[in-house]
């Protein structure tokens, strides 16, 4: 970046002369270099996957998650800060409980989308708070269907069919785009996903990682739940058998 | 009106308004076994009859409730918020029936302290890891556990019966007959029962709460037919 | 002031109601008669007990007018935003749901009775009874009010499954006007409201057009009309 110390980046109160807010743009970067996150919306559901970087070998497999359940049906994939993701998660639980306390009904997920925005937004207008380090998908199956959503450091959120954020988004984008959504079951998806991921990272150059998935959709009644462990092996192993096949090319 | 000046704003529960009651609860082989009918009273009105009052709580437990209906409800949205609470956690870990039931027995006994009492009996029945589990808390806070459980009439009614007929592993044949024994006893004597009823089974396996059905009653004693015959008078 | 004619004039207004919501294959039917009253007089006698909350959901109202007015005034604010906030209408289950909210946790200062009824393109016509403690039920059809006590019996008779909407709006003013004609706190006209995909119709049965029951008799003119007609109606002076 050019600007760089010229002495209006250093708070979210104060726009730069040509009108930007550098501390919101350094919160993207910390998103961009995280491992990938991929969410894609198939036919008849929503799939989400995480390319969990492994900081140690000393660590148990399975923590430090990057995918989280907000309310039955819908579910949270987080790039960037992991601490970060965490807070805006509570809020998402806490802001689907408290409607359904109300309404007397699941939270849409337009609605959920458009509150955890919000708050995210918030964090960028007072001196005092710190933009989050971290994008986030939401993805969730209402009366109108699957539905995906990105929101991102600045607060702002867009429903997508296919979404990429961290290290690997614009290979995984280009990806994404190749698949046919609209006739993909999320079955399908878990794989096409997981392929995706492998085929992003590189083993050479990249940390150990570990293939963190989830999805909503008919096959698992609406809710959001992480993948089955014989479907994410099966994704696994295609996933790996497809990276050799690349080789052996 | 009868609530005007003295309670007007007040922040207690004075009466209850639609009232479900009794309910059964058994241990048996395989699990527990719980029965209660569909009524749901207004004062001496039986103003509904397909209230659903047994619901299973997350994985391992069962829930039934007499006394007020919008109460039990209330009680019902909180464990739901509990149990999505515990799942959304996604750890493999869920609430038992004996968490459950303490957990109840902490709400009713707070409100209970605020004067503001949830008008219930509440009836918790599950299964976790091999233990059965059966145990009752009051709208005071009361609570307890037992092979055999009963609230409102069915404490006087059912109970007795309960006493002299349980038995250690009975089957789940033996177990539904005796529940409708009691049943029979609470239709004829609780002027607030209805010829509706559930029965609602957890085992290991799981919850099922059985579709409504009605009972066989028995009107053929002699006497009935002819009350004057051998007495005096007559009722 | 003399205990026999009190006619306790100073108390609350009160709708001493006959209410009645029933669903049919495609929509919602719901009933009402229009008496409030201040103790033993009619305060007023074409009231309106069948309240919009929005666009395709009403509310049937019963025990204290102000009460239930403030709920409904309440219910229709919090639907309004909500509609506006998810940018699509509101459903059934979420007015019920409101109005339960307030009925529950305002039990001790409230005296309402509501029926919700309502239609939505994702479960069709439903009604909800909201009986006075905030309890919430889900029912094909629901009675409620002071003059639900006499048609108990006719309703459990009466409704079928499946019914036709003329069916069901047929049902709703036959009870109506049974109850109307035991319940003194029931009267007046009978209104209805029906709601389905195609939107709302409100409907009015005048007092004088109501069916007659059991010991009524058809309205005349003036005994003179009686007299005029002739026959067995007009008596000859009676001898010793």
């Amino acid at each position: 970046m050019s600007s760089i110390g010229t002495g209006y980046d250093l708070s979210v109160t104060t726009y730069s002369p040509d009108g930007r807010l550098f501390q919101i743009e350094y919160a993207a970067k910390a998103v961009d270099n995280s491992g990938t996150v991929i969410g894609i919306k198939c036919k008849d559901g929503i799939v989400m996957g995480v390319e969990k970087l492994i900081a140690s070998k000393m660590l148990l497999a399975g923590s430090n998650r990057r995918i989280h359940s907000v309310h039955r049906h819908s579910g949270m994939a987080v790039a960037g800060l992991a601490a970060d993701g965490r807070q805006i998660v509570t809020r998402a639980k806490s802001e689907a409980t408290n409607y359904e306390r109300i309404y007397g009904e699941p939270i849409p997920v337009k609605e959920l989308a458009d509150r955890v925005a919000s708050y995210v937004h918030l964090c960028t207008l007072y001196w005092w708070l710190r933009p989050f380090g971290c994008g986030v998908l939401v993805g969730g199956y209402d009366r109108d269907g699957p539905q995906l959503y990105m929101v991102e450091p600045s607060g702002i959120s867009y429903r997508y069919f296919g979404a990429a954020l961290g290290k690997g988004r614009q290979a995984a984008k280009t990806e994404i785009e190749k698949l046919k959504l609209s006739e993909l079951t999320c079955r399908q998806g878990v794989i096409e996903v997981a392929k995706i991921i492998y085929g992003i990272h590189d083993e050479a150059k990249d940390k150990a990682f570990e293939l963190e998935m989830s999805w909503v959709c008919e096959e698992s009644d609406r809710q959001h739940q992480k993948v089955p462990d014989d479907l994410l092996e099966q994704a696994k192993e295609a996933a790996k058998a497809a990276l050799e096949e690349m080789d052996a090319d | 009106m009868a609530h005007d000046e003295d309670v007007a704003g007040s922040e207690r529960t004075l009466y209850p308004y639609v009232t479900g009651t009794s309910v059964i609860g058994i241990k048996y082989k395989d699990g527990i076994l719980m029965a209660a009918d569909t009524g749901g009273s207004y004062g001496s009105t039986l103003r509904y009859k397909s209230v659903e009052r047994m619901k299973v709580i997350g994985k391992h437990s069962l829930l039934g409730a007499s006394g007020e209906i919008s109460d039990f409800q209330e009680i019902l949205r909180y464990l739901d918020e509990l149990i999505l609470y515990d799942n959304m956690w996604d750890d493999g870990n869920s609430l038992g029936p004996k968490e459950i039931h303490n957990y109840l027995n902490r709400v009713m006994y707070n409100r209970r302290n605020k004067f503001n009492p949830l008008w219930n009996s509440l009836v918790l029945g599950g299964v976790k890891n091999g233990n059965k589990y059966l145990g009752v808390v009051t709208m005071l806070g009361a609570h307890y556990e037992d092979n055999h459980v009963a609230t409102g009439f069915g404490n006087h009614l059912a109970v007795p019966i309960l006493r002299s007929e349980w038995k250690e592993g009975m089957s789940f044949e033996e177990a539904v007959k005796l529940l409708e024994k009691c049943l029979l006893v609470l239709l004829y004597r609780d002027r607030s029962s209805i010829n509706k009823f559930q029965i609602a089974k957890i085992t290991e396996e799981g919850a099922t709460i059985y579709p409504a059905y009605s009972l066989k009653t028995f009107w053929g004693f002699s006497a009935f037919q002819n009350p004057g015959q051998f007495a005096e008078g007559t009722w | 002031m003399d205990p026999l004619h009190d006619m306790n004039l100073d108390a609350p207004h009160s709708m001493g109601t006959t209410i009645i919501g029933v669903s049919y294959d495609g929509g919602v039917v719901l009933g009402a008669d229009s008496r409030t009253s201040t103790g033993m007089y009619v305060a007023n006698r074409a009231s309106d007990k069948i309240t919009q909350l929005t666009e395709n959901v009403y509310v049937c109202r019963s025990g204290s007018a102000a009460d239930t007015q403030v709920v409904s005034d309440y219910v229709r604010y919090f639907l309004h935003q909500h509609t506006i906030q998810l940018g699509q209408p509101s459903t059934v289950k979420v007015a019920a749901n409101l109005i339960r909210m307030l009925s529950y946790q305002n039990k001790n200062m409230l005296q309402a009775g509501l029926i919700v009824g309502g239609w939505d393109k994702y479960d069709g016509g439903q009604i909800y009874s909201v009986p006075l403690g905030g309890t919430i039920l889900k029912q094909p059809f629901a009675i409620g009010g002071s003059g639900s006590s006499y048609l108990y019996g006719f309703m459990d008779q009466a409704w079928k499954e499946g019914m036709s909407k003329d069916e069901a709006e047929k049902l709703v003013v036959k009870a109506a006007s049974l109850a109307m004609a035991r319940d003194g706190a029931s009267g007046g006209v009978i209104r209805t409201v029906i709601i389905n995909a195609d939107g709302v119709t409100r409907n009015f049965y005048p007092g004088d057009t109501h069916p007659l029951w059991h010991d009524e008799l058809e309205a005349q003119n003036s005994l003179l009309d009686v007299l005029s007609s002739g026959g067995a109606a007009c008596p000859e002076p009676m001898s010793t």
